[in-house]
């Protein structure tokens, strides 16, 4: 039966119908990460409204008849499949779940017009060996019930963008088992935002939290329009190992008529740390939580709020070193041979060259 | 930036010093003799040890110390890439030289024989470690019994009579090679372990490099620490005595300070009475052995042993009276240290990929943590008690020539080289025996003034940190270890301090604190420091411990992550930046200072 689900009701049997990301945030919510809060609406919801609508079969015909190296093609079977879920429209049984599920969201924020953010999230999304992260659509700072309905429509419209079909043809996904999932959440309204990996990217230290962060919304990181202050932060010392400040010149700010708009950075923000170390430690444990509940290394998205307070957009599992073979064994077992080495390259078995301050 | 520093050789002797070389053995001074090497080597001041001009006598110890160190890398253990280091005295300041084995050839023959070596020793530690403290404190018996008695006026009978064969004059003869050669002997056993023990400790930081590159470096000593050493001893009997005597009622009875006050009176008030008494015992089994501690390194003979002075562990005894009143706590938080150690061990093993790294990284951290107690003990037997019984006899050999109107201050002793010493008792028993006065009467209290001055016009003079050209990089592991010498100590000194007026050194001991500055320059000065104050001085010495009850961090001149400021802040959870080469320099009293222990940086706020 096609379901809202709410993220803290999550339990893992839901993954299926909830796609990676949506997935992801109700576990997250689960072990009681702070994650804003918010509903999924499940892909069986995608399937029973396309279903109900008798559009099942035509768009399996569409996306049959496709020549995945014809961009005319694509395109063509692109815009009427778009068009044909467009044409579901905002009445029905469904339309009203997600429009009574948006009101008990606004209630439960203490915001009568809450505004959210509502993201795509396909069932075969952020499966470990594939990134799909950025081929779904994203929509930020939605406010009234039939807008979200309407937000949640050009979210399953968005599996049949161009790029979308071409890519999961050519990935080998088959082509009617994708099907859309769509989480509504409160929408932050962050101060600070950006990304972290539960590992220090250059070298794979595990050790290590890398942490990139902007200000204003986190997209400015995630799409690499801004060049972030940098911070490494060792797990278990807990100590802020390594901060790299850049000019950040852009942010994406709330701008009136609730758009979400990249602005420039004004000049006296721009080269300050745009995290206190208390910040960097709070973000740094935040995703060491994500990471210890999945036992292996994260790559999050967070967001610090006005408050102070930390939050968990996303985590996901660390792609590029998690995937490269790892050697047996990194260090010489025999202590004699090892001792000689580290006696004839001190620069790797002494204090120097590494952790003697530099101003 | 210059490129090198400056030559020995350019080096002017400073106004009033002139003939100051004639007091060191003539193979530890620089000369023609040995110009070319001389110049193309890299030598530092060792202010660890020796921040202070070596007074000649004082040198005997300096060179027997690192003869010793070079003895075991180059001719016992072998140490593959690492011959001794060499010394030379500058305007009466000490300079090192680490002197590497450059052929790659060479150093591969030395491998299979270190391994043999060092791998019998690894492989016994225990048992080999064992005898280790018997052996130490047989020695240390020896010198105790040493003592030099005057001249008889007549040899008394029963030399006659037992058939002795031999006269008072050879005994005192005898009895300083003896102390002499006790003092060489000490040395070899103080170096017995040490190097291997660095070795093991710096092979564990490696292997900690290779699983995390960007780990910081006290959290690998931090998986070493924790544990219980008798280097911290002097310090505990002090707190023992301190609650000792709030629990009989005897803390008023401290009131008052030196020199108002002193120690002699303190102690005399307490006599009489049972409470008084009782705690009387207590104090006087606490001084042996662990009053046998020097308020500085242990290398000057003017370096003050609690012993000698009980002033200073009295001064210490009374701020800990005082925490005890307060209801405040005068454990070191050893519980938390360990439960912290255990908990970094824990979680960085967790984060170890393969099984195989892990039993490494658990077998290289088992043996570090095996040798680590000889690198953290043998400092309280070695430079504390065995030297501090090494000054007091050669202090009562000092008087017998005073006595006998050699010179008049009996510490002048220590203006003789270890050689001119039997040349002076030579003088002595030949004025005895002949019957005929001898002459250093009339020579000394002359050459003595001559030497003052000297000493004097040495101490006017700044030692540059370094001289000669520095290598590219620094890879001698003792240097690095004990020092704190690296590759980027070496361009700081070359640079000069920041021109923020902001400092760098070792992130010796983690945390971040504020204070205003309290710089001192020696252990007299300790007093000085208030609840709060950030401790600013050249190095730090064990015996300093009770202050870091009270103060918010540290910083130093000279030494490493092993230095002992280093090892002591971790121990009590203190921020310490260590080897920031200008901190005395550049921080005046009073200035408010943030520590980073982190980042290894101290800046001045105002």
């Amino acid at each position: 039966m096609a379901q809202i689900l709410w993220f803290e009701n999550y339990a893992p049997a839901d993954a299926p119908v909830l796609g990676g990301k949506n997935a992801s945030l109700g576990t997250l919510m689960a072990v009681g990460l702070p994650v804003p809060p918010g509903f999924a609406v499940s892909a069986d919801c995608y399937r029973k409204a396309l279903a109900d609508g008798g559009l099942t079969g035509q768009l399996d015909a569409l996306i049959t008849a496709v020549d995945p190296h014809d961009p005319a093609s694509v395109a063509a079977a692109g815009a009427r499949a778009r068009a044909l879920i467009g044409s579901l429209g905002a009445s029905g049984d469904l339309a009203d779940a997600i429009r009574a599920a948006y009101a008990r969201l606004c209630e439960r924020c203490g915001d009568g017009d809450l505004p959210v953010a509502i993201r795509s999230s396909a069932t075969c999304e952020d499966q470990p060996d594939a990134s799909f992260a950025g081929e779904h659509d994203t929509y930020l700072w939605v406010r009234g019930g039939d807008s979200v309905v309407a937000h949640v429509l050009r979210c399953w419209a968005s599996l049949f963008t161009d790029r979308g079909i071409a890519y999961r043809i050519e990935r080998g996904y088959g082509r009617a088992s994708v099907a859309m999932s769509v989480g509504v959440q409160q929408m932050l309204r962050p101060r600070v935002a950006g990304v972290a990996f539960t590992l220090n990217p250059l070298n794979g230290d595990r050790s290590q939290v890398a942490i990139d962060a902007s200000w204003g919304f986190g997209e400015a990181v995630v799409s690499g329009e801004v060049t972030p202050d940098n911070f490494l932060v060792d797990k278990v010392m807990g100590a802020i190992t390594r901060r790299t400040i850049s000019d950040k010149t852009m942010e994406y700010r709330l701008t009136s008529g609730d758009a979400v708009t990249a602005v420039p950075v004004d000049a006296d923000r721009q080269s300050v740390p745009c995290l206190t170390d208390d910040e960097i430690l709070a973000v740094a444990a935040l995703a060491r939580r994500a990471e210890k509940h999945y036992r292996c290394p994260q790559d999050v998205e967070w967001a610090l709020e006005d408050s102070g307070d930390v939050l968990l957009l996303q985590s996901r599992p660390e792609t590029v070193w998690s995937r490269r073979p790892r050697p047996a064994a990194s260090c010489t077992a025999d202590p004699i041979t090892s001792m000689v080495q580290t006696l004839l390259h001190p620069s790797h078995g002494t204090p120097e060259g590494h952790g003697h301050g530099h101003g | 930036m210059a490129d090198r520093f400056p030559s020995p050789f350019e080096m002017p002797t400073p106004p009033g010093a002139e003939g100051w070389k004639d007091l060191y053995a003539y193979s530890t001074v620089f000369s023609e003799d040995r110009r070319e090497y001389e110049e193309s080597a890299f030598w530092f001041m060792d202010g660890v040890h020796t921040p202070e001009v070596v007074p000649p006598w004082d040198a005997t110890i300096m060179e027997y110390a690192i003869i010793a160190l070079s003895q075991y890398n180059t001719r016992h253990y072998i140490i593959p890439p690492a011959l001794g280091v060499d010394l030379r005295y500058l305007n009466g300041y000490m300079y090192l030289s680490p002197v590497g084995v450059t052929d790659p050839k060479e150093i591969e023959a030395r491998v299979p024989e270190f391994a043999e070596r060092a791998g019998y020793y690894f492989a016994n530690w225990d048992r080999l470690y064992a005898a280790w403290m018997p052996k130490v404190r047989a020695l240390i018996d020896e010198l105790e019994a040493i003592s030099f008695s005057p001249l008889p006026h007549r040899e008394e009978m029963a030399v006659l009579t037992e058939g002795r064969g031999t006269g008072s004059a050879l005994d005192l003869f005898t009895t300083y090679h003896r102390l002499v050669d006790l003092l060489l002997k000490l040395w070899h056993y103080h170096f017995e372990f040490l190097n291997l023990g660095y070795v093991a400790y710096l092979d564990f930081f490696g292997c900690c490099q290779q699983l995390f590159p960007s780990i910081p470096d006290q959290a690998i000593a931090k998986m070493v620490a924790g544990i219980q050493v008798d280097l911290f001893q002097p310090d505990e009997e002090l707190k023992k005595l301190a609650q000792l005597a709030v629990e009989l009622g005897l803390a008023d009875r401290f009131a008052g300070s030196a020199p108002a006050r002193s120690a002699a009176e303190v102690l005399d008030g307490l006599r009489g009475d049972p409470q008084g008494d009782k705690w009387l015992a207590a104090w006087e089994e606490a001084k042996q052995p662990w009053f046998n501690f020097s308020a500085g390194s242990g290398f000057y003979h003017s370096d003050r042993v609690w012993l000698e002075n009980l002033d200073i562990p009295l001064g210490f005894l009374r701020t800990y009276i005082a925490k005890v009143q307060r209801g405040e706590t005068l454990e070191r938080p050893m519980e938390a240290v360990i439960a912290e150690r255990d908990r970094i061990v824990a979680e960085y093993t967790d984060l170890i990929d393969s099984d195989e790294d892990r039993a490494t990284f658990g077998a290289k951290l088992g043996l570090a943590r095996t040798v680590f107690p000889y690198v953290e003990n043998h400092n309280f037997y070695v430079e504390h008690w065995a030297h501090s019984v090494v000054w007091r006899k050669m202090r009562d050999l000092g008087r017998l020539f005073a006595e006998a109107g050699f010179f008049a201050d009996p510490d002048d002793v220590f203006l003789l080289s270890r050689h001119e010493v039997t040349e002076v008792l030579f003088d002595l028993y030949h004025g005895w025996a002949v019957g005929v006065p001898s002459r250093g009467p009339k020579y000394w209290p002359r050459e003595m003034a001559r030497r003052n001055g000297i000493m004097n016009a040495l101490r006017q003079w700044s030692p540059p940190p370094a001289l000669g050209v520095p290598p590219e990089v620094i890879t001698e592991p003792f240097t690095v270890m004990l020092w704190g010498i690296t590759s980027d100590s070496v361009r700081q000194w070359l640079g000069g301090a920041q021109a923020d007026g902001g400092l760098s050194g070792f992130a010796a001991s983690p945390g971040v604190a504020e204070g205003p500055a309290r710089v001192i320059m020696s252990a007299d000065g300790i007093g000085e420091l208030r609840d709060g104050e950030v401790l600013v001085a050249p190095l730090t010495a064990p015996s300093w411990a009770p202050v870091f009850g009270k103060i918010a961090a540290t910083v130093t001149d000279v030494g490493g992550i092993m230095s002992h400021a280093a090892i002591v802040c971790r121990e009590y959870g203190l921020p310490a930046v260590t080897g920031t080469a200008f901190g005395t320099k550049t921080i005046k009293t009073g200035q408010r200072l943030r520590v980073d222990g982190n980042a290894g940086t101290v800046t001045i706020i105002d």
